[in-house]
């Protein structure tokens, strides 16, 4: 029976310089699958690798082996020399401790930033990869693609994603709030700090339709302009662009407000009272307070901004609870999957075996029988066929049956013995049952005849 | 037969509106799903009473303000069910549906007068009249809960005060759309309405103006929807004001109904014999 397993290292367990040579290591183009051909103790493998974790997801039939080729193999990626100690920052996660692993990893409740998206399309291109080089078999296949949806269900079951922690990912959630989608929006930077930076890469991710900067040195502006396919404005203009914009991102080092309250007021009207947001990251304030007192217009400055992010930490504290909760939930579906799966080759050998036998038959009989028609050929087919279906039929269900239990790998291994299967004899060193329990399940089996 | 058809369909009402209610606070889309289905099936047996007590009596169940009331929750109900399908906007259903139970139930509780026949009624004039009105004020109650829900949604945004429906509620621009949109649709609908009903008036008391109050009051409520539009229209109106106009027109609407069809006599009252 296979076993899964996951060892890596992250944020928590490495220091930062182990992080900065894992940062070297993620930006090369090699990827460490392509060794799986070399790791002979390695059935499956992915390989996940972000700049604040990276992870190898294997299954294997012996952990010892297993887990020193793979260590072996993150050495040899990270450009270590065979002898750098790495284990003391690294985990090691087995059986349903790596399965749960994975799901808080995908659900980014492991993440530096519980709730940050990015994981989880991470681990999906991980996935991609392992694909591409045929790495990923049965389990790992179905614990990616169950990985993928405990995300989901985590994401729309509690609102572990939709807190933002960051004062430009808050100010981007708001905008949602006011104006739904943003595609059809204009953006507006005043001044070009590193925050209104920031800012504004968020809101392109979210496909803005055009950005405008305005700053008082205009080769900065010009810079930015460049990098954000924006168009540029002069200082003494920005005003004017206040009826055609709808999101104002302001970060000037101005002592004095840069926008006022009639400023705004009186270009409402030509608006034709389209909401309008504005974003003042500056301190001192760029905007006068007094301006969020106007209809239809909404004016955040930074502590109302840090406010937010300071409530989603505690309501973030919270959702995990109940992710958490979901995820051992998830975590054993998956190890009742994975329990039926050994069920499954056992009840196909058996099949395969009555099928043999029936062919073996077939032939010496028909060879006897010269004098056939076709029609009676095909009668017997068709009898031999239903005898052998329904004699196994009782034997089959029993096996999909005692799949569920704990003790199935007694029950699988009695199957094999009792059909006398050659191929699943290799099942019954690798089972993880103690023998208590086997007793038990004998004295089961007594009891029954 | 009628009124057990009347029974169920409130007790399904009551049934889809706990469990739009629990939805607010829960977000389960299989939540929303049960309850949108219970809420059809309720109409359906909604439209069934409706459909029988129109052919035993041969004319529209309007004569009383019962019946009227009861009517209107139908079409409201429909209203909502179709629009919900257009929208997929789930958490709509908590703030329509208690609406539809409080008609349902207040049609229930209101007094039954039983309406001298009159062929008056049975005329393809007051099917349009009374059609048009209905839909546009089903139209109206559902641009005032949307209204309400955006008066929340606005006052969490700009008092920075976020309560927990803060993240169930869509966003500002999207509420104030499909009101835009349900009062573009009921204001030509009630025009027809009125038109229709003053054309009538005209042709059976030779008059189209008759000072009766619920014709004051429909005249109000038009103009309080006719600035509503014009606003909108020329001038931008929309979010915070248009809501609560929004919100001012339908308790007009009400005004309206329950006003001129209790208190007040004239040949839409219940009460008066003109008729």
């Amino acid at each position: 029976m296979s076993r899964i397993v996951l060892l890596g290292m992250n944020h928590k367990t490495a220091p930062v310089e182990i992080r900065e040579q894992l940062a070297v290591a993620c930006r090369q183009e090699v990827n460490p699958l392509h060794m799986l051909p070399h790791l002979k103790h390695v059935e499956e493998l992915v390989f996940l690798s972000t700049c604040n974790r990276v992870e190898f997801l294997f299954t294997c039939h012996s952990l010892h082996e297993g887990i020193r080729e793979i260590k072996a193999a993150l050495k040899t990626h990270m450009g270590l020399a065979a002898s750098v100690p790495l284990d003391s920052y690294l985990y090691v996660h087995e059986d349903l401790g790596a399965v749960k692993h994975l799901f808080l990893v995908a659900s980014s409740l492991d993440s530096m930033i519980v709730g940050e998206p990015q994981i989880l399309g991470q681990l999906k291109k991980a996935y991609r990869d392992a694909i591409e080089y045929r790495t990923v078999k049965v389990i790992l296949n179905r614990l990616l693609h169950k990985s993928f949806s405990v995300a989901k269900r985590v994401r729309t079951e509690t609102c572990i994603g939709s807190c933002a922690v960051s004062v430009s990912y808050a100010a981007v959630e708001l905008a949602r709030k006011i104006f739904g989608d943003l595609r059809d929006k204009r953006v507006l930077l005043i001044g070009a700090g590193e925050m209104a930076e920031l800012a504004a890469e968020h809101f392109l991710r979210q496909g803005v339709h055009r950005m405008v900067v305005a700053n008082r040195t205009l080769e900065r502006a010009m810079e930015l302009a460049d990098r954000f396919k924006a168009e540029t404005v002069s200082f003494d203009r920005f005003l004017e662009e206040l009826k055609t914009t709808d999101i104002v991102v302001s970060s000037t080092g101005s002592q004095e407000p840069v926008i006022r309250y009639q400023d705004v007021r009186s270009r409402m009207r030509e608006r034709r009272n389209k909401p309008l947001f504005f974003i003042d990251i500056a301190v001192p304030r760029d905007i006068e307070p007094k301006v969020n007192e106007i209809d239809n217009v909404y004016l955040y400055d930074i502590d109302d901004l840090q406010g937010i992010i300071d409530l989603n930490r505690e309501e973030r504290l919270k959702q995990a609870k109940t992710a958490e909760h979901i995820i051992d939930e998830e975590t054993l579906k998956f190890r009742n999957w994975m329990n039926s799966l050994s069920a499954v080759p056992t009840i196909v050998s058996v099949r395969e075996k009555a099928e043999t036998i029936r062919r073996n038959e077939i032939r010496k009989t028909f060879a006897q029988l010269p004098d056939l028609t076709d029609k009676e050929k095909e009668s017997i087919e068709i009898l031999t066929e239903s005898i052998i279906k329904k004699f196994l039929h009782d034997p089959i269900v029993f096996l999909k049956r005692k799949a569920q239990r704990d003790a199935q790998a007694v029950y699988m291994d009695f199957a094999q013995q009792l059909f006398k299967l050659n191929n699943g004899a290799g099942d019954a060193d690798a089972a993880p049952v103690d023998s208590e329990n086997a007793d038990a399940s004998d004295q089961n089996f007594d009891a029954k005849k | 037969m009628e009124s057990l058809f009347l029974v169920i369909a409130t007790l399904c009402y009551l049934t889809a509106t706990a469990g739009y209610l629990v939805y607010l606070f829960k977000d389960r889309e299989q939540l929303h799903r049960i309850s949108w289905t219970v809420m059809l099936a309720g109409a359906l047996f909604h439209a069934a009473a409706v459909l029988m007590s129109t052919v035993s009596a041969g004319r529209l169940p309007v004569t009383t303000i019962q019946e009227a009331l009861s009517l209107f929750a139908l079409v409201f109900v429909v209203t909502y069910l179709i629009l919900q399908l257009r929208l997929q906007l789930r958490i709509l259903g908590s703030f329509v549906s208690p609406l539809a139970v409080i008609f349902m139930l207040s049609s229930s509780f209101l007094p039954a007068h039983v309406m001298p026949k009159s062929e008056l009624f049975k005329s393809g004039w007051v099917v349009i009249h009374v059609g048009s009105l209905f839909v546009a004020n089903a139209l109206f109650a559902l641009a005032f809960s949307v209204g309400i829900m955006y008066l929340l949604q606005e006052r969490h945004i700009k008092k920075k005060n976020f309560g927990f429906l803060y993240e169930r509620l869509p966003s500002l621009e999207r509420l104030d759309s499909i009101a835009h949109y349900c009062l573009m649709s009921g204001f030509p609908l009630m025009t027809v309405g009125l038109i229709t009903g003053f054309a009538y008036a005209a042709i059976v008391w030779h008059s189209p103006w008759n000072w009766d109050p619920k014709e004051i009051l429909s005249l109000v409520t038009w103009i309080i929807y006719a600035v509503l539009v014009h606003e909108r229209l020329a001038v931008g109106w929309r979010g915070r004001r248009a809501a609560w106009l929004a919100i001012i027109g339908f308790s007009a609407v009400l005004l309206t109904f329950f006003g001129a069809g209790l208190l007040l006599s004239g040949h839409h009252s219940v009460l008066s014999g003109k008729v």
